[in-house]
Formats: C-alpha cells, sequence, structure tokens
C-alpha cells in the first residue's frame, strides 16, 4: 500500500517528521517496505524563462536560447518546437543528471555553438508523456525556484505493508486513524458534501442477497469525462498507477483514500436495471482488464437484462466500461460478503485492489458517505447532475461486543497499562468502551474477534517495545533428555556416516516422475510443481543423490561420497531413511597404494554394516539376502535383513540402466538404510551392560581351506563352520577366496580363520583335532571339502 | 711363569677388547679369556691348589682380574651393537615430506548442525523435540491455526498441493481432517498435533522440512523451519520475549542481542509480534549482535514470527483457552544458519555440492553440547 506524504497528511494534522511517522507506522505493525522521495533525483532542475531565441546559424531545426534560471542568462542549444522567447519551462545546468535519457549533462558544442545545459520535456524528466516538447509551466512561475518544490514532486511515497486483517488501512484515511492514536497527529475526519439530487434514483434491485447484502447507486447524466484534475493524476503517479480518466481515476484514488472500492457503469450500455444475482452456469464477462470469464454458478455479479457487466466486487466489464464519450453513468457503492469474494476471486485466479478490500471487509457503514464522496467529486470535475440515491439492500452493520477485562493487558499481553488508559486507546480508535467494559469495534474493524485482539490494539499503541521480558520459569530437577530415541538415532548414524568420510547433503523431497519409477514410483503427485522435475514425493533418497552426484561429477569431482538422512514418502506414510551414494574413485592413486581404485559392492557394504553398527543394530546377527530391486546391480547388490522379513538396509552398485538415466557412466555403489526399521534396544533402554569378564586362557586361531562350489555363498560356509562347535567357536572369517590354477573349474577355494576360545582349561591336541573333525564334517554338508 | 706374569699377560686383553671392531672378534677375545680354556678361566682353577695364605693373597687379584675383563667386554659390545643400530637406522631414513594417507573427513550439512544447537538450547529451557508429518491435512496446516478456506492469508502461503487431495474432493471423500492433501507450508501443525497428543504443560520445538511454491534468489520450494510453543498456565508475551531474547543470545553466542518487536498479524497467534534482531556491520559484515545505528551503521533483520497462542488454536485443540494460554515462535533455520556461519546464498544448501559441503559443513565430532558452546568457530 503506498501513499505520499502529502496525501497522509490531508488526513493527518501534524508537525511530526517524515522519521517519526516512518517510525511510527513501523512501532505500530504498518511496517514500512519502503520510502522513496522522485524529487530528490530532479532537485537540481529549475524554473527557467527563455529570454530569446534565435535561429542556429548551422542547423534549421535547432534554436539558440538564452535562459534564466535565477542565475542571469545562459546559453542553451535546443531542438523543442515550442521553444520561444518568454516561455517559462524547466532547466538543467551541466551536471545534471536527466532520467528519462540517463544522462548526465555537461558543456557541450551542439554544431558549433556552445549550450550551457537543456530545457527538458516531461518525459525527459519522467513526470508524464509529453515529448511533443519541452515542458510549459504557467508565466508567473518563479524562475529559479528548484523544479520538485514546485511541481510538488518533493513529496516522499511511502510503502507498507499491510497485514491481511487490516482492511481500514487499506486506505489512507485508516493509516491516519492509527497514527493519530499513537499522539502523532489528529485525525481529520473526511468531509461527507452534501449532494442534492434530482429525479428518481437508478433502478437497481439485489437477488443474491448473500454474496451482495447492500447495493447503494446513483447515476449522473449530462457529465464529461476527461482528464482528472492535476493533483489527483500527481498523486495517483507518485504511487504507480496510471491516470486514465476523470471518472477512472476517482474510483481509482478513493480506492486508496478511504479503502472503498467503487465501479461506474456507462449508462448508456446497459439494457434495464442493474442487478446483484448469482452468476448463470456458462455466462462469461471481459473484464477491464481485456480478459475473458467463464463465470461458474454461484458467483456474485452484477449484471442488466442482457448480461453480466460486473464480477462483483472483483473487477468491472470492459463492455459497459466508461470511455472518454461517456455522458450518462451509474456510480455503485456496494458491500459485498468476504467469503463470496474470495471463493469467486481464487476461482477465478483474479486479484484487484477492490478484491483485495471487500474480502477482508470493508466498512459496511460507509456507503452513504463513501456514494456521497464519489459524487461530488464526479460533479466537481465533471459536470453533470446527480439523481437521487438508490439503496438496495442493507450492509451488515452488528458488531459484535466483548467483555474486556483491562488486566488482561499485563496477564496475556505482559504490559500493565492503566485501564484508563487503555479505554483513551481503544476510543482513539474508534472502539466504543462502556463503563462496565464492554468493548465494541468499530464498523471498520471486523477483524476484530475477542479479547486477545483488544489486547493486541492497546500493546501495539502503548509500545510493544515496552513488554519486558519475563524468565520463563525453570523446570524444577534435573534437565531430562528432550529428544526422541529416533531422533538420537538419527543424529547419531548423521554423525558416524560424517565419521566415515560422507558429506552429508539436503536434496529436494520431490523428484521427476522418471526418477522415482525404478523405486516402485512416487506415491505421492504435486498438483502444482515447480517443475516437471519437482512433481512427485520421492519414494528414495537415491534420486536426489544421484542427481547431486552427476553435478558433482560435471565439476570435475574424482570422487563423491554423500549421504542425505530424511525421509521417504511412501502410501503408508513419511519413513526416516539414510542413503549414500559412492561414485569415482574409493581410493586416490598415490606413491604408496598405487594406482586409484573404484567403488565396488564390498564398500558399500561396508559402509552399510558401519552404519547399522552405529545405530545399535545387531549387525553380527544380520543375513545378506539378494532382491534389493530393480534400481541395483543384479548380481552386486543385497539386502541386509534381520530376520527373513524386515529389510535393514540395501546396498551394492546400482543398475547401468538406473545410472544412464541420471547421465552418470562407470560404476556407483550406494546403501539405502531404513531407520525406523530398526529394532528398539531390547531391556527398555536401562543402563546395565550383561555381566563380562575377559576369559583368563589365551584363544586358539586354527585356519581352514575348503574347496567348495562356486555358488556356494561364503556366509553359508562361514556360518555352518560357526555352528560346528558353538561352545567353543567364538570366531570364523574369510581371509581368502581363491580360484585359478589348481582349482577345478566350477569350484573355488575358500579360507577361513576360526577362533577357539577355551574356558576353564586349555584345550588338549584331542580336543583341538575334535573341533576340526566336527568343523571339517559340518562344511562338508555345504558341499566343502578341506583342501589338501 | 709368576703371577705377576700371568696377570699383566692377561691385563694385556684388555686394550684389544676396547678396540675390537666387530662383534666376531670381542666373541673371541672373550672366548680367549673368559671360554672354558681362557687363560682367565685357567688363572681361575689355579686358585684351588693354593695354600690358604696364598689364594688369600691371590684370590682377590684374579677376581677383580675376571671382574674387569668380563666388564670391558660388556661395554664393548653394548658399543659396538649400538654403532651397528645407528648405522641400520641411518640406512633406513625416508622422506617424512611424503604425504600420508589424507585422512576421510566427512561433513555434516549447515542444516542439520544448526537444528542439533537449536535441540541443544532450548533442551536447556525444557523443551522437547516435536515432529509431525510433511504431508499434511488442510485442518491441521489451516483451518486449525484460524486459517479458514477463504482467508486471505491462505493464499499467501503459495501452497503445494497434492493430486490425492484434489481427486478425493472429486469423489467426494475429501476429510480436512484426515486426507493429506497438501504439503505443509510451516512447522505450525507440529503445534495443532502436539497439542492434540499431549497434555499441557507443554514445551516443544518443532524443526523441519517445510514447502512452499515459491523460487527465486532467497525462496526454495524446500526450506526449514523450527516451531516453537509453549502452552502453560500465566504465559505471557513477556516470557516469549524472554525466549526469544535467550535462544537468541544462546544461538548467537552474544550478550548484545537487541531485539525489536513489531506488532503483525498471524491467524494462529493473538497478539502477533514480527522480531527483527539487531545488526552491525564487521568488515564489511553483516554480524548479528550490537545496536543497530551506533557506529560502523547496521539496521534490523527480521529473523522471527511469534504470538501468544490464539484462543480458538487452543480450542481447536480441545484446550479450555481460559485454563492455557502460551506462545509460539517460527522461525527458518537455513536462515538463521546464514546469519551465524557467514553463508549469502541460499540455493546452494540443497544442491549438494561437495566443494560447498565441505567448506560450509561441519566435522563429525563437532557436536554442539552447552558446556562446549554450541556453535563452532571458523
Amino acid at each position: 500500500m503506498k501513499f505520499t506524504l502529502s496525501w497522509l497528511k490531508d488526513h493527518l494534522t501534524t508537525d511530526a517528521s517524515l522519521e517519526e511517522i516512518l517510525d511510527g507506522l513501523t512501532r505500530i505493525g504498518l511496517e514500512v517496505e519502503g520510502v522513496d522521495n522522485p524529487g530528490a533525483a530532479l532537485a537540481s532542475f529549475r524554473v527557467a524563462r527563455i529570454l530569446s531565441a534565435e535561429r542556429h546559424p548551422q542547423a534549421d531545426k535547432l534554436q539558440v536560447l538564452s535562459v534564466d534560471a535565477g542565475d542571469g542568462p545562459m546559453q542553451v542549444v535546443c531542438g523543442a518546437p515550442n521553444a520561444r522567447a518568454g516561455l517559462v519551462g524547466v532547466f538543467g545546468a551541466p551536471g545534471a543528471y536527466v532520467p528519462g535519457l540517463d544522462v548526465t549533462l555537461k558543456v557541450a558544442a551542439i554544431r558549433g555553438v556552445e549550450s550551457n545545459g537543456m530545457m527538458c520535456s516531461a518525459r525527459e524528466l519522467q513526470v508524464g508523456e509529453g515529448h511533443d516538447g519541452i515542458i510549459e509551466l504557467p508565466g508567473d512561475a518563479p524562475v529559479g525556484t528548484p523544479f520538485p518544490d514546485y511541481a510538488g514532486l518533493n513529496d516522499p511515497v511511502i510503502d507498507v505493508s499491510i497485514t491481511p486483517n487490516r482492511q481500514d488501512c487499506m486506505g489512507v484515511h485508516g493509516i491516519a486513524r492509527d497514527l493519530a492514536a499513537t499522539g502523532l497527529g489528529t485525525l481529520v475526519p473526511p468531509t461527507v458534501p452534501s449532494v442534492p439530487g434530482e429525479g428518481p434514483g437508478p433502478d437497481i434491485r439485489i437477488e443474491d442477497a448473500a454474496g451482495c447484502p447492500a447495493f447503494y447507486a446513483q447515476e449522473v447524466r449530462g457529465l464529461a469525462n476527461g482528464e482528472s484534475p492535476e493533483w489527483m493524476r500527481r498523486r495517483l503517479t507518485a504511487i504507480g498507477q496510471k491516470p486514465i480518466s476523470t471518472l477512472v481515476d476517482i474510483t481509482n484514488y478513493l480506492t486508496v483514500d478511504l479503502g472503498r472500492p467503487l465501479h461506474v457503469y456507462d449508462r448508456a450500455k446497459l439494457s434495464g436495471g442493474l442487478v446483484a444475482r448469482h452468476a448463470r452456469a456458462g455466462e462469461t464477462v471481459e473484464a477491464l482488464n481485456g480478459k475473458t470469464y467463464a463465470l461458474s454458478e454461484g458467483m456474485t455479479v452484477i449484471a442488466d437484462d442482457v448480461a453480466v457487466h460486473d464480477i462483483g466486487g472483483i473487477m468491472g466489464g470492459a463492455h459497459s466500461g466508461v470511455s472518454e464519450g461517456t455522458t450518462d453513468v451509474i456510480i455503485e457503492c456496494a458491500y459485498f460478503a468476504p467469503d463470496a469474494i474470495a471463493r469467486t476471486g481464487q476461482a477465478l485466479a483474479l486479484t484487484s485492489d477492490a478484491r483485495q478490500r471487500f474480502e477482508r471487509g470493508v466498512d459496511p457503514a460507509f456507503l452513504d458517505d463513501g456514494l456521497a464522496i464519489a459524487t461530488f467529486l464526479v460533479l466537481e470535475y465533471c459536470g453533470g447532475t446527480a439523481s437521487a440515491v438508490t439503496r438496495a439492500g442493507q450492509p451488515p452493520l452488528a458488531m459484535r461486543s466483548y467483555a474486556y477485562d483491562p488486566d488482561l493487558a499485563e496477564t496475556l499481553g505482559g504490559l500493565g497499562i492503566p485501564a484508563e488508559r487503555q479505554r483513551a486507546i481503544l476510543a482513539s480508535l474508534g472502539f466504543t468502551v462502556t463503563t462496565d467494559w464492554q468493548v465494541t469495534p468499530p464498523t471498520w474493524r471486523r477483524d476484530i474477534d475477542g479479547p486477545a485482539d483488544l489486547v493486541e490494539e492497546v500493546i501495539r499503541i502503548e509500545g510493544i517495545d515496552k513488554v519486558a521480558p519475563v524468565p520463563l520459569p525453570r523446570v524444577p530437577g534435573v534437565a531430562k533428555p528432550t529428544a526422541t530415541p529416533q531422533q538420537k538415532l538419527e543424529r547419531r548414524v548423521r554423525r558416524a556416516a560424517a565419521a566415515r568420510g560422507l558429506d552429508e547433503a539436503v536434496t529436494w523431497s520431490f523428484v521427476s516422475e522418471a526418477e522415482a519409477a525404478p523405486f516402485g514410483g512416487g506415491a505421492f503427485t504435486l498438483a502444482n510443481p515447480i517443475s516437471e522435475d519437482l512433481k512427485v514425493m520421492r519414494p528414495s533418497l537415491l534420486p536426489g543423490l544421484l542427481s547431486a552426484t552427476r553435478r558433482n561429477v560435471a565439476r570435475g569431482a574424482a570422487q563423491v561420497r554423500l549421504f542425505e538422512v530424511g525421509r521417504r514418502y511412501l502410501a503408508d506414510g513419511e519413513h526416516p531413511t539414510l542413503g549414500v551414494v559412492l561414485a569415482g574413485n574409493a581410493r586416490e592413486r598415490g606413491w604408496k597404494a598405487g594406482k586409484a581404485a573404484v567403488f565396488d559392492a564390498y564398500d558399500a557394504k561396508a559402509e552399510a554394516v558401519a552404519l547399522l553398527a552405529a545405530a545399535g543394530a545387531p549387525v553380527d546377527n544380520l543375513q545378506v539376502m539378494g532382491e534389493a530391486g530393480d534400481a541395483w546391480h543384479p548380481g552386486q547388490s543385497g539386502t541386509l535383513r534381520l530376520g527373513p522379513k524386515t529389510i535393514l538396509a540395501r546396498f551394492g552398485m546400482l543398475h547401468p540402466a538406473l545410472l544412464k538415466a541420471f547421465d552418470l557412466d562407470g560404476s556407483v555403489a550406494a546403501v539405502e538404510l531404513y531407520l525406523d526399521a530398526l529394532p528398539a534396544k531390547r531391556g527398555g533402554g536401562g543402563f546395565m551392560r550383561p555381566a563380562f569378564a575377559p576369559p583368563a586362557l589365551q584363544a586358539v586361531r586354527r585356519d581352514f581351506a575348503f574347496l567348495v562350489p562356486a555358488s556356494l555363498s561364503a556366509d553359508a560356509l562361514v556360518r555352518s563352520v560357526r555352528g560346528a562347535d558353538k561352545a567353543a567357536i567364538t570366531g570364523a572369517r574369510v581371509f581368502d577366496v581363491f580360484t585359478g590354477t589348481g582349482v577345478e573349474p566350477g569350484m573355488k577355494s575358500v579360507a577361513v580363520e576360526v577362533v577357539l576360545q577355551p574356558t576353564d582349561k586349555s584345550f588338549t591336541d584331542e580336543a583341538l583335532k575334535a573341533i576340526g573333525d566336527k568343523i571339517v564334517a559340518a562344511a562338508a554338508k555345504q558341499g566343502a571339502m578341506l583342501r589338501a | 711363569m709368576t703371577d705377576t706374569d700371568d696377570l699383566s699377560h692377561i691385563r694385556s686383553y684388555l686394550p684389544q677388547i676396547a678396540e675390537a671392531s666387530s662383534l666376531e672378534l670381542l666373541e673371541s677375545l672373550r672366548i680367549d679369556a673368559l671360554g672354558k680354556n681362557g687363560s682367565v678361566t685357567q688363572l681361575l682353577k689355579t686358585l684351588g691348589k693354593m695354600s690358604p695364605e696364598e689364594r688369600q693373597l691371590q684370590g682377590p687379584r684374579i677376581h677383580a682380574l675376571r671382574e674387569s675383563v668380563g666388564d670391558a667386554i660388556a661395554a664393548r659390545k653394548a658399543a659396538l651393537e649400538k654403532a651397528a643400530l645407528d648405522a641400520r637406522l641411518a640406512a633406513e631414513t625416508l622422506d617424512m615430506t611424503l604425504p600420508a594417507d589424507a585422512p576421510l573427513a566427512g561433513t555434516v550439512h549447515p542444516v542439520s548442525q544448526v537444528m542439533d544447537e537449536l535441540a541443544e538450547i532450548f533442551a536447556d529451557l525444557g523443551f522437547a523435540v516435536a515432529q509431525g508429518p510433511e504431508i499434511e491435512t488442510d485442518w491441521h496446516n489451516f483451518s486449525a491455526l484460524n486459517i479458514p478456506e477463504t482467508h486471505p492469508a491462505r493464499a499467501m502461503h503459495d501452497t503445494f498441493y497434492l493430486t490425492q487431495g484434489q481427486e478425493a474432493k472429486a469423489a467426494g471423500t475429501f476429510d480436512e481432517r484426515a486426507t493429506f492433501s497438501l504439503l505443509r507450508t510451516h512447522t505450525s501443525p507440529v503445534q495443532i498435533r502436539t497439542m492434540l497428543e499431549q497434555k499441557p504443560p507443554i514445551r516443544i520445538i518443532a524443526p523441519g522440512r517445510t514447502y512452499r511454491s515459491d523460487s527465486d534468489a532467497t525462496h526454495t520450494p524446500m526450506f526449514h523451519q523450527v516451531e516453537g510453543l509453549v502452552i502453560d498456565k500465566g504465559i505471557t508475551l513477556g516470557h516469549l520475549k524472554w525466549t526469544l531474547e535467550t535462544f537468541l543470545k544462546a544461538f548467537f553466542e552474544r550478550d548484545d542481542i537487541v531485539l525489536r518487536l513489531r506488532p503483525s498479524y498471524f491467524p494462529f497467534t493473538e497478539p502477533s509480534a514480527e522480531v527483527d534482531v539487531g545488526y552491525t556491520i564487521e568488515k564489511g559484515k553483516r554480524v548479528i549482535g550490537g545496536h543497530p545505528g551506533r557506529e560502523g551503521g547496521g539496521g534490523w533483520m527480521e529473523v522471527l514470527g511469534s504470538g501468544m497462542v490464539h484462543p480458538k488454536v487452543i480450542a481447536a485443540c480441545g484446550l479450555d483457552p481460559d485454563e492455557w494460554q502460551g506462545f509460539a515462535f517460527g522461525c527458518g533455520i537455513d536462515r538463521l544458519a546464514m546469519l551465524k556461519y557467514g553463508m549469502d546464498d541460499l540455493r546452494p544448501f540443497f544442491d549438494g555440492d561437495i566443494r560447498w559441503l565441505k567448506h560450509y559443513g561441519f566435522a563429525a565430532l563437532d557436536v554442539p553440547t552447552l558446556s562446549g558452546g554450541v556453535g563452532v568457530a571458523a
């Protein structure tokens, strides 16, 4: 909401400085977003008189002027056709910046004649459209005066952000009222002229009383719709509106001045009377913005016998809009129901200054006065004769009152304010307060909805900065943990991943449909995505990480180790997940390590197991199984499961087809860890650990090399070995896998180191041999033979 | 051979031992002197045949001789071994300027780090960390927060809607309270879910992802917010002010944090206030803290929206607004991170550029703690 300082001062008698006013606005909740003085840019231009004008000796279209800008004659070369002796215009001396030309003037020779500045056109100074010649000011304009002072351009434009509850401040008058309440001046009540009407008022009626409870109108005949007065054009221009014609400018002006939207119909374009009714199915209207809108049933419109002429309270129709030739008009001043306006505006995706005000609720008690002011301005600047006023319907004037306890300012607002001071603040804002504190808001404050709102009013006027900070009472006792087990788990795995050299990324929660497809597709689709790339909620963290990997590779990264902790969005809910992508070199080439090595599936497995261990999962009890899914390399991926059904993680190499879709080549390893699938800690979270004393006797290590079928998984062999003597065997680990010379095709050699832990006495040779036999026998059940 | 001759002959070993050039030579000298048939050993054997008087005279001399030879051999052996070790080590010299394996150091994202900082600061004030779904219902995201369907504030939220909601509307199965129809536009629905699930008193913060259909230099369609909520008896705007002041002082680790509350409007709080924090200019950069306007310029930066929870919101959650009141606030986490750690662009937060992550990320062990300070110094 923009207005100028002088405009504000029409409504507020004040000695306050601009700074005080700006500060006051922000302090009471009308946040100043900007202030701009258009006159400042033209400060060096002055009112000047052309003393003489001679033909340029070298150019037919140029003249050599002698110009007086208050400091005596200056020679200026000028090409304007209207430049002549005696003309009073606007002069820019060398050094002045001409905004419309984007040049800074300097002394120059033009066709051999020295020119000391420039007489300017309106467009050159960006004060109007005129560029046929230089600005012509009245003959008595005081020569030497800075042009902005003369033209009233030294009028700062203030831009205030109005919160959606304050419709009353969408008019300059309402802003003045708020400022007056803070003590920054006295509110000037609007002058409501008495407009004598002749003859019957226009034929109007209401059918849709819910959408348009009140419709007042007055006709003016025999007017002339020309250019609006200079002061009005200047103000509208200053706030960024384009002056159009007197009738249009008056409605725009009053919308900003008093927050009162109006509409003016060209009487000649109407057939019969006007009715506020529901739109009918299939009706359309071309609005003043030139677009045609298809209306749906239930929208409130103003129509005549033939067509719709106004999307009620939002935008008028083009057909009956006023033009230069308009002579007879109907001025509409109505009250449209906020909810109906909001629904229609949302449905049509059409916003306007009128909609903004009506949907926030205009002052229902200001219909007669608003109409009188509008008609008065029309008569004043367009002439003509006004009819009587027709009033259809009744605006909703009743205001609910609230029992208010002035102590609430302190018990809710934290600021003790004497009751009488509160009464005075409320009164200055237009509230009525009875002796027993029944408070009724003024008709323009339909946002007030209970005592808490009244607290806000008194606090914001008294000064919210006066509220003293009060320590929040400390919860007695020792601070309790405030994170849930799930949150603690996420923190742990995040820092564990970072400690393992992975970099945490945060990627979009939405991906493209194509990216989601290999992971089962997106269960949730945005109806209004920003782009097709960000359309469905991710079913996996990997697409986002792969896109980030691609960007990193494109930037020349030799090694990418990214992870993310975030949610997957599946049909059954949101699942906390950790994703890892490993791409490029697992190890850089080095003087010691030799050649670089790329990531393989076991790097992914190492991450998966390490992060599961950090998460507290029983990693020794996990089963490695296949079936990681379509996104993965079918032979180099797996799942880590707790029991056959609970998948805690997927890991391995990604499928080349998936990588191709992400423009990645080479091998990329990945892990996805399902944080909500992890079992809760057993033992109810007690601190006590199982009893343990390190064994007194030293463990014995024995190696076994087996020949096994190539298809036998290492895990199956090791499980058999471990199970051969559960009391004695505390560990078994594959330390070598070999195929090739000496191993027949279809077989492989797998070497296992077994750890045997004696308990109360050392193993005898016989005991060791017995255990070894059991191990060999157990392995044999898997098709393994001890290598000779 | 006289005793004296024997002894002086044996003494002549001593310089040979001292000059022995190798362990082998030293060993042969040892055998000559102290071996089974060594000259010292032979001399010792003569003691048994001596008369007691003679033995008393010769015994100590012969033993002393043996000892001195033994000591000389041991000393020379140690010297030769040390020289050999020194020579070996000298031969093993490596170029210590060659690079060691680079440490495998990952990073924690600034958003996560700041979330941990917030949790730590608010834990001290007794606030638990609450969470809620990011895919929300109309009711939780809007209606329960006193933002009815036709409220102008809804349009300001630039909501991402889901086709599921539209389909449910078309099919007539839409349930405002149960149909997950949009991406939450703020973390405020967690207020609602918390009040529905817990009995007051309530003190929570709710950090998380939020979404608005907005994309330009300072807005991303996904961003992070933290919500704060206190519901108790006798809570006032004064408590809110203190809490925010305390939080910002702890977060920026400066005592000269100056707040400016501006009356504002949020449908779910009343009274409402936007909170600006003063900044000053240090080395050409905006730094939170200090008094704006004092030397070096500065100004106010909007960091928070806040207010007293609207009685209608409390009532919508089934609590009696005459009994319970409290405050709520919301704050951008990405923005907090930028203000504290000096990033000047939001977009790289979500790009995953490892160069950016390495530069602005945090070491795994930099866990924010109250005792160690929640921030990580540059």
